[in-house]
């Protein structure tokens, strides 16, 4: 499908090619059926609401529950009011959420709807109870991407609900960034291991990977609840992970209630989750338990089993800024050259970052924000990768050029199933990568070596 | 069923929009979805872009912020033949600068990038809701693209906030009817039709293309499915429209009534029977007795070949009861017939946009006790699934994990299906495919069959 695409690269002023990102509001959905019992409400026309059912849906394959004002053309002149107004007293009256949780469109951004006056007004005229939760953030989509749409879900929901008792509790916050729900899974199990007390927020599992119960939930069980959400205001260190998603909210509840925060990378490989071990082992006050550090070990041991084949190897790697950034590093421990690495998501702080962290294993590393996926296909047509690392869109890179290993690693994956079950943090999350990452160099030789040459042993 | 879904009430302004066979009552339909309800529908945009894009060898550029453009890319499997230019995503990626500046400039540099080298057939531009609120003339700007460059570039009136994917519809064939008339139609002979709205999803308008081939009447133009522009063209040369998604492009059937005596039958190559007839419709209309034999011939060749390996089917799903949740009420009728040939009973059918002459088809159709349902809600659909303990649910992409987690079978009828689902194979691929959902072994252990969860484990 991408066989036309050339070579020759032109800088491109007005264009984006087969993108590397997406819009805001998606990622306010995601990050908002991670609350517990909350209904993503998306003020703007039906399509956007149903496009990001439908993309959350084929990634997690799980239904996701979201409702819509409806705008119509009379809406779009005169502004979402009526249709905002008319939707809270619906959806409370049918669908019962705890919390609606209300964020824009490009549509409702220009038109310049002011969402919590009309909320304000909703609650005076007797159209919201003073029970029903109902909060609101800005997702213009045109400005940032998915990542901002997440991290501003998120500010706002500390906005609105965390508060501060005035007693400091031994609780840390977790802030997980954008990850899977695996991941969240994983980093909940990693802090128990580590015996601190902790909220996580947001958490998607138990909301998007839940089991078979042969009931449709339209709110599962999982999510942060608003008690934690509120209590989080008394806990007396954030750690935030993935600077783009979780940084604004760190700052957002040190603002609001004097909670210091730490930011870190996503914990995605060895560095990275001995940083985050370590946050959590300061945090606490706790040492590091002997099961934590023998994961640690065989996640090691895995890495010098396979270090022979990473050697030098040349990866391409894009997506999301936490996640591209955090996993290079871990692609340079594992003795990787990431000759490139693009993001969709605008922002000049990643280049720099990735400069940095190849500043010595691979210097001549081209990175780009703001950029796409076509860009990264010419500039693989230029200079040939041993391994792909993106989305599930990368497939028709890796097809175009001679079906090279490829590394399914962000959002959205549409044909697989591993990503949501399966956690690529922490040791044992890094195990799992080495493990794809191996199997797809070894799938390409098995693949592709004549009779004589394959290997039984490797 | 949980507590959840036994109590939901219909949403009071809804309540038209279910009806039971054999309670009466007025039905009610065509009409926008609620604020506020977790409506399975999308917007007008989407509608536009689905029609359009099959047109292979055209540029589809997208002009907005990315989401628009990043949720449709590649998300249908419309094939084609020739170029795959169309499975490209191309956007004006409109952000912060533009919504103060206007786009104009954007989209006038992002034409004059991408038509120079990729060298289309014409150009789609389509506007996304807040074009017109930024001021941007897309018209004038297509006009001078299309001067420059001396193919037709048009614009596609498609802002979300229009309405449902109907008025999308209605904008796409607007836009092709720009097309419609222009080429040269020297060439097409007397027994010729076009197909409309026929899309090529798995490559059914291949197999449908081959029959009136076998049977000696020329297919012109199929629109859109494995479309292109010079088909397109030329399309007014056809003695006949067969229209198969009576939803998206009835309009542009009449228009070509209207403007080019081109008379038009609403067809269906759904199932064995609808298959036939829509073969025979067309044979007819040519009062020709060479083609009306040969079609006779195709007719009882293929049914000869399908029917006997069909009865297998039968025998393991007769009795089997199906719901059915689709875009347009044409379409549920097929299924409605094509289910009764595998031995199966429609209980529930709903339709996303069905209109009401096709509705009152539906409600005939039906045997008594089925509920129709227009513009339904997850909870909706899980309520009457549960009720009318279904077996076999078909869908798209946004019922499927609903209907999983009922722990019902689905099989896709929408986009999203991968396998050729039309004509006479199509058929039995219908059947092998629904049966692979409803005879898996797994709906054993779910709660609904096995009675309990754990407590059912021995």
């Amino acid at each position: 499908m991408l066989d036309g695409t050339t070579a020759e690269i032109r800088e491109r002023q007005a264009l984006r090619i087969n993108p590397a990102k997406t819009c805001q509001p998606i990622g306010a959905m995601y990050a908002a059926l991670g609350i517990n019992g909350c209904m993503p409400h998306s003020h703007g026309s039906q399509g956007c609401c149903a496009y990001h059912r439908s993309h959350l849906t084929r990634h997690y394959k799980e239904p996701v529950a979201a409702t819509t004002s409806s705008f119509t053309e009379g809406a779009s002149v005169f502004g979402g009011l009526a249709n905002l107004q008319q939707a809270l007293e619906n959806i409370f009256t049918i669908y019962k959420p705890k919390i609606v949780a209300v964020h824009t469109t490009c549509l409702s951004e220009v038109i310049g709807d002011d969402i919590p006056m009309i909320i304000e007004r909703a609650r005076r005229e007797g159209k919201i109870k003073p029970d029903q939760l109902v909060m609101h953030t800005n997702t213009p989509s045109f400005v940032g991407s998915h990542v901002t749409g997440f991290s501003n879900q998120c500010a706002s929901t500390i906005k609105y609900f965390s508060e501060s008792s005035g007693e400091t509790k031994n609780v840390v916050n977790l802030f997980p960034g954008w990850v899977e729900p695996a991941d969240m899974r994983e980093i909940k199990r990693m802090a128990k291991e580590m015996g601190i007390e902790f909220i996580l927020f947001p958490d998607t599992s138990g909301v998007l990977d839940t089991g078979h119960t042969g009931h449709y939930e339209m709110y599962p069980a999982g999510g942060t609840t608003l008690e934690q959400i509120k209590a989080m205001g008394d806990s007396f260190q954030t750690i935030a992970m993935g600077p783009l998603a979780s940084k604004a909210a760190a700052e957002e509840l040190e603002k609001k209630c004097n909670v210091p925060s730490r930011l870190l990378e996503l914990p995605i490989g060895l560095s990275n989750t001995d940083a985050f071990v370590n946050a959590m082992r300061l945090a606490g006050q706790v040492p590091v338990p002997a099961s934590i550090e023998e994961e640690r070990s065989r996640l090691i041991d895995m890495m010098s089993d396979m270090a022979q084949y990473m050697h030098d190897k040349k990866v391409a790697i894009f997506g999301d800024p936490d996640q591209v950034t955090a996993l290079t590093q871990f692609l340079v421990e594992m003795d990787m050259k990431p000759v490139i690495a693009v993001t969709g998501t605008p922002g000049k702080a990643f280049e720099a970052k990735i400069k940095e962290i190849c500043a010595e294993k691979c210097p001549e590393v081209e990175a780009r924000a703001y950029s796409d996926v076509h860009f990264l296909h010419q500039w693989i047509k230029n200079n040939p990768v041993d391994l792909l690392i993106g989305n599930g869109f990368g497939k028709f890179v890796a097809k175009a050029e001679g079906n090279i290993p490829f590394v399914r690693f962000g959002f959205p994956i549409m044909d697989r199933v591993g990503h949501r079950a399966f956690s690529t943090i922490g040791y044992t999350g890094a195990m799992r990568l080495i493990e794809q990452i191996t199997n797809a160099f070894f799938d390409y030789r098995d693949r592709n070596d004549p009779d004589e040459k394959i290997e039984l042993v490797l | 069923m949980s507590e959840e879904t036994k109590n939901i009430s219909i949403l009071e302004g809804r309540k038209g929009q279910v009806w039971r066979k054999g309670e009466g009552g007025a039905f009610v339909c065509d009409r926008q979805s609620l604020a506020g309800s977790v409506t399975q529908r999308a917007c007008a945009f989407c509608g536009s872009r689905v029609v359009l894009y099959p047109i292979a060898d055209a540029l589809h550029i997208v002009h907005g912020p990315i989401g628009c453009a990043a949720y449709n890319w590649d998300i249908r499997g419309a094939l084609s033949s020739g170029p795959q230019m169309h499975r490209n995503s191309f956007s004006t990626d409109v952000s912060e600068k533009e919504i103060i500046f206007g786009g104009e400039k954007k989209l006038r540099a992002a034409l004059d990038e991408l038509i120079p080298e990729l060298k289309p057939k014409a150009a789609f531009v389509y506007s996304t809701c807040i074009v017109g609120l930024i001021g941007d003339d897309v018209d004038a700007i297509c006009r001078q693209t299309s001067a420059k460059y001396g193919i037709p570039v048009i614009p596609v009136d498609s802002p979300g906030f229009k309405g449902t994917k109907r008025l999308g519809y209605q904008a796409a064939c607007d836009s092709i009817s720009k097309l419609i008339g222009t080429g040269d139609t020297s060439k097409v002979g007397p027994l010729s039709i076009n197909l409309l709205g026929e899309f090529n999803i798995a490559g059914e308008a291949w197999m449908i293309r081959e029959y009136f081939e076998k049977i000696g009447i020329e297919v012109v133009a199929t629109m859109t499915g494995d479309g292109r522009v010079d088909d397109i063209r030329r399309a007014h040369g056809a003695k006949l429209n067969l229209v198969q998604c009576s939803g998206s492009m009835t309009a542009l059937a009449k228009l070509m009534q209207e403007t080019h005596g081109i008379p038009f039958k609403r067809v269906s190559f759904f199932g064995m029977e609808d298959t036939a007839k829509a073969i025979y419709e067309a044979a007819g209309f040519f009062c020709d007795e060479v083609v009306m034999e040969r079609a006779k011939n195709l007719v009882r060749a293929e049914i000869g070949e399908v029917l006997p390996q069909l009865k297998a089917y039968r025998r393991k799903l007769a009795g089997k009861k199906a719901a059915l949740y689709v875009g347009g009420a044409f379409k549920a009728l097929s299924l409605v017939t094509a289910l009764r040939a595998l031995g199966m009973r429609t209980v529930l059918a709903g339709t996303q946009t069905g209109n009401a002459d096709d509705y009152a088809a539906l409600r005939d159709i039906c045997d008594p006790g089925t509920i129709i349902v227009d513009d339904s809600n997850p909870l909706e659909l899980a309520k009457f699934v549960m009720e009318k303990d279904v077996d076999l649910f078909i869908g798209g992409v946004k019922e499927r994990p609903i209907a999983f987690k009922l722990g019902v079978a689905f099989c896709d009828h929408n986009h999203e299906r991968k396998i050729p689902l039309a004509g006479f194979a199509g058929m039995l691929n219908f059947a092998e495919e629904v049966a692979s959902s409803v005879l898996s072994p797994v709906w054993k252990y779910v709660p609904r069959r096995s009675g309990l969860g754990m407590e059912g484990v021995r």
